[in-house]
């Protein structure tokens, strides 16, 4: 037990000021305007971790999320964040904005 | 308005879930009441700091901040979790002699109570900053609407609280006798579920491998959205779709924490001889 946390704590420490790897062929942009997402369809290669990243023009923060995609970000208003997901199986995985999930709405498509 | 409370009950439910728990578990630990306030206090407090700071931890670490900070905020607690069931392991059984005997072992009750304090306060802060940004985000949106989204936030809330307290209220209805070891297996898997999260947001940030994803898809039958699903999630972890690190998250601190109880509480088991062995 203690062990494990202390490998987390390390592993925490470590990263906190390392860079994570990352391709840009990886990336996927979707952005958020008026409390929805644009695109609201994004295709993306199954069966690879990829790097989303969202940028919230709104002034109000956005919760990114996902129970398919297993993804949950906070991004403040104005300001942009990304989340790994995969790698997926394909097929299609719904995610919403949470603080506006009526309008905030959106998919990935896995190929 | 619905829509807020539904989103606001969401967040609230797992930490009252886990406050509800721990409330139980700790209830012959003396003055405890007042920690467990301290702690949803402080919970709030910085839960409401956390919100303000949100940008800020979101740049922190290019970009993962976010994400290592739910993952360590959930290891502590795991932590605190452990911890509080290892010291149940070698004193619940005199605890559950005499619950209202609570004169003895000051030292220890001490830091029992700041385990209490920490593991509310820390669980509070994490859905609580989600709620708070929710309801900012109302406030601050298009007016309108913004006074029935408001109240359905509170709503929300009561909601939350409530269900967290039914469970306290259901749990000390368990006979004494059993009241320790089934308290320390909720915390038990409690802490596993934890882990499994802390796990699953050290891959959205890409420092772990998610490993065979997902492992089984039960999202069809039992999805994580729904009402069974998500008090399943908050008690004992339940994910439709883990993947494999999360699993393997889980196993290890069930395993553990499991593991460490039964070393400390060995002997015969029955209470008396726990009891004798813990004086």
């Amino acid at each position: 037990m203690r062990h494990r946390s202390l490998a987390i704590a390390a592993a925490v420490l470590a990263l906190s000021g390392a860079t994570p790897a990352l391709a840009g062929d990886d990336e996927f942009k979707l952005v958020i305007e008026n409390h929805k997402f644009e695109p609201a369809e994004i295709v993306i290669p199954a069966n690879k971790k990829v790097k989303l990243v969202i940028e919230n023009r709104d002034a109000t923060p956005e919760e990114f999320e996902s129970k398919l995609l297993k993804a949950e970000k906070v991004i403040a208003g104005k300001s942009t964040a990304s989340v790994f997901i995969g790698p997926l199986k394909p097929g299609s995985y719904p995610f919403v904005g949470e603080y506006n999930e009526k309008t905030a709405k959106g998919t990935v498509v896995a190929k | 308005m619905l829509a807020s409370a539904i989103i606001v009950f969401r967040e609230v439910l797992e930490a009252a879930l886990i406050v509800g728990i721990v409330a139980a578990a700790t209830r012959s630990v003396p003055g405890r009441t007042a920690w467990l306030a301290a702690g949803i206090g402080a919970g709030v407090l910085g839960a409401a700091m956390v919100a303000l700071g949100t940008e800020r931890i979101a740049a922190m670490a290019s970009g993962i901040g976010q994400e290592l900070f739910n993952a360590t905020v959930l290891g502590i607690a795991v932590l605190m979790l452990a911890w509080h069931n290892l010291w149940m392991s070698s004193h619940g059984a005199e605890l559950a002699k005499d619950a209202r005997n609570v004169g003895h072992d000051i030292r220890d009750g001490r830091r029992e109570r700041s385990v209490l304090l920490i593991v509310v306060g820390l669980a509070v802060l994490r859905e609580g900053s989600e709620t708070v940004l929710f309801l900012y985000g109302i406030a601050a949106g298009e007016g309108g609407a913004s006074l029935p989204m408001l109240v359905g936030g509170l709503v929300g809330v009561a909601g939350g609280v409530a269900v967290g307290y039914l469970l306290y209220r259901g749990l000390l209805r368990i006979p004494l006798k059993w009241f320790f070891t089934a308290t320390a297996i909720l915390v038990l898997f409690l802490a596993a579920g934890m882990a499994s999260q802390a796990a699953r947001f050290l891959i959205q940030a890409d420092v772990l491998p998610s490993l065979a994803e997902p492992v089984w898809d039960t999202s069809a039958v039992l999805p994580d959205g729904s009402i069974v699903g998500t008090l399943l999630h908050g008690l004992v972890g339940y994910d439709a779709r883990p993947a494999g690190m999360q699993l393997i998250f889980y196993v290890l601190v069930l395993v553990a924490i499991g593991a460490g109880m039964m070393w400390i509480g060995r002997g015969d088991g029955s209470p008396s001889a726990r009891s004798r062995a813990a004086t």
